[in-house]
């Protein structure tokens, strides 16, 4: 176990002034997700243009460092990005924090990467990786336009 | 009290957490087991084991006594009336989901309501809430005061001629807040209302008896009183034990059963259907005769110094928010740090050997009156002693430190 690795300045930086924690105006897709374990809150919204481009990102809630950094870089990263290529990012972080070891996609930059790589610390305390998920699964729900609550435990 | 030789009792105590002595401070939760409690269970399947109350060998009839002597050990524990205002459940949740079940099948109508108070944990209030969605019945919540406190005037306040039942806790598991139990039956049974209480932590920390209480109903946790998980206990006035109807139904709570016609078995067996948590309950016992020997009078003395003790240092740290100010609290505090969520104090706590609990300890309500969307929590056990307190709050700092606070 290691703390630093865990809350790396990064993380910290994050979660104490998220990026993108805002609504955004004229959204066009969202979703909201819970942990009832810990309470964590997060709604995410999208606004997707006619080509299918996220024109903008942002979310709303309240959390832990971890799962407040998490939805700050996420929205970071996505933005610009078109709808498959959010996916396919969406789908290789949750690998990672699963269980690979880096990031497969060629969509992000490797400053990007190295970035998202910071929530990898999240994998030795198994506790914490709803924390640093609960962001990504909604933003899923978001673009499925799902009208599912995200929740960890179900 | 000498807490030394109360936490060799424990063997958990032997093991080390990441590389660290545990320094348990999650009792509010769950308790430890002391080795009389353990070793009890693997005697009972090792040596005598066999089911209860049906066969009539050598086994089952041992068995049998056995089961019955924690009734009433039980029994004398709380000072109850009757050994047979003794039943036993699987916790405290089932306790309370037994009464608001058969009191509210028998008892409640529509409009009719249920007062619980804002410091119910779910378990005191999900099972009424049922009744809302069954029988249409309101459910009103007595208001906390500033302090995180109920008073008496909370409770009189939300009383009308529809209120049924008054549920409450004894001792709140966020704020700590013990409630006057005893002035709440009087005004409860002054206007004809029966009063069920919460005593999931009043239990284990503080002095019982029923009868000088006069509650109607007290729930009780065993887990929480250093007996084994699958065991709770609902005491009940024997009268409302003869007029409610049996909760589940199957073998062991019947007297005949035909085609046509069933009658129930006789109390205690009438609340007891199908094969019970037997090593369960014949090893509580040992947790009744553990907290017997330390005595609760010490053990209320014992965890009154950890709070104030606890409550000068974590009051002395600027950064500390401590939840609530009762007149009267338990060895209970609830605590946030300004710019460290609970979640992130409680892994960096626990990777000292540190356990607390973070979230809204299954007092969603409490927490959203509070506006805060969790809080992070120590409570006290017989095993806790000041060292704790002072390793708890180095590990604060380190938190601080990793969170670059002042």
């Amino acid at each position: 176990m290691n703390l630093k690795e865990l809350y790396q300045e990064i993380i910290l930086d994050h979660g104490k002034n998220p990026r993108n924690l805002r609504k955004t105006d004229n959204f066009n897709k969202d979703a909201k997700g819970y942990n009832p374990l810990c309470g964590d809150k997060v709604h995410v919204y999208l606004k997707l243009n006619e080509n299918k481009k996220v024109e903008d990102i942002s979310f709303e809630g309240s959390g832990c460092a971890i799962s407040m950094a998490s939805a700050s870089i996420m929205t970071d990263l996505v933005r610009g990005k078109e709808e498959i290529e959010v996916k396919e990012i969406v789908s290789d972080f949750l690998d990672m924090i699963k269980e690979k070891n880096e990031l497969s996609n060629k969509i992000l930059k490797d400053d990007e990467k190295t970035k998202l790589m910071c929530l990898s610390g999240v994998k030795k305390y198994p506790m914490r990786v709803k924390c640093a998920t609960l962001s990504w699964h909604t933003l899923t729900s978001a673009l499925e336009n799902s009208q599912i609550t995200i929740n960890t435990e179900n | 009290m000498n807490v030394s030789d109360t936490k060799k009792e424990f063997p958990i105590f032997d093991n080390k957490v990441h590389n660290n002595d545990l320094i348990y401070l999650d009792s509010a939760n769950s308790s430890q087991k002391p080795r009389v409690v353990i070793d009890r269970i693997y005697d009972f399947y090792t040596k005598e084991f066999s089911n209860v109350g049906r066969s009539v060998h050598y086994l089952a009839i041992a068995a049998t006594n056995l089961y019955e002597n924690t009734r009433v050990s039980v029994q004398k524990y709380i000072n109850a009336l009757d050994k047979n205002e003794i039943v036993f459940t699987k916790g405290a949740t089932e306790a309370i989901n037994l009464v608001a079940n058969t009191f509210g099948q028998k008892y409640l109508e529509e409009g009719d309501e249920v007062l619980l108070t804002e410091l119910e944990h779910h378990s005191n209030y999900v099972p009424w809430h049922f009744l809302r969605k069954s029988k249409n019945i309101k459910i009103e919540f007595a208001e906390i005061n500033n302090d995180g406190d109920i008073t008496l005037d909370s409770i009189e306040k939300k009383i009308t001629n529809k209120t049924k039942i008054i549920c409450v806790t004894h001792l709140s598991n966020v704020t700590g807040a013990i409630l006057p139990i005893k002035d709440i039956a009087k005004l409860a049974h002054s206007k004809g209302i029966p009063i069920l209480i919460d005593g999931c932590q009043g239990a284990p920390h503080l002095k019982l008896d029923m009868q000088d209480l006069d509650c109607d109903f007290y729930a009780i946790s065993g887990h929480k009183m250093y007996g084994p998980t699958g065991i709770g206990i609902l005491y009940a006035k024997k009268k409302w034990l003869d007029e409610l109807p049996p909760y589940q139904g199957g073998g062991g709570m019947i007297k005949e059963v035909n085609k046509n016609v069933i009658s129930y078995g006789d109390l205690p067996n009438k609340y007891e259907a199908g094969t019970m948590a037997t090593a369960q309950v014949i090893a509580f016992n040992e947790s009744i005769k553990f907290l017997e020997k330390i005595g609760i009078d010490n053990i209320e003395k014992h965890e009154k110094e950890l709070l104030n003790y606890a409550t000068e240092i974590l009051g002395n740290n600027n950064s500390i928010n401590i939840v609530g100010n009762p007149k009267n609290k338990g060895g209970v505090i609830s605590f946030t740090i300004e710019g460290v969520h609970p979640h992130d104090i409680a892994t960096i706590l626990d990777e000292d050997g540190v356990a607390i609990r973070a979230g809204h300890h299954c007092c969603q309500i409490l927490h959203q009156k509070l506006g805060l969307p969790a809080t992070a929590r120590v409570s006290f056990g017989v095993y806790n002693t000041k060292e704790d307190i002072d390793q708890l709050d180095k590990s604060i700092e380190k938190c601080k430190n990793i969170f670059n606070l002042k």
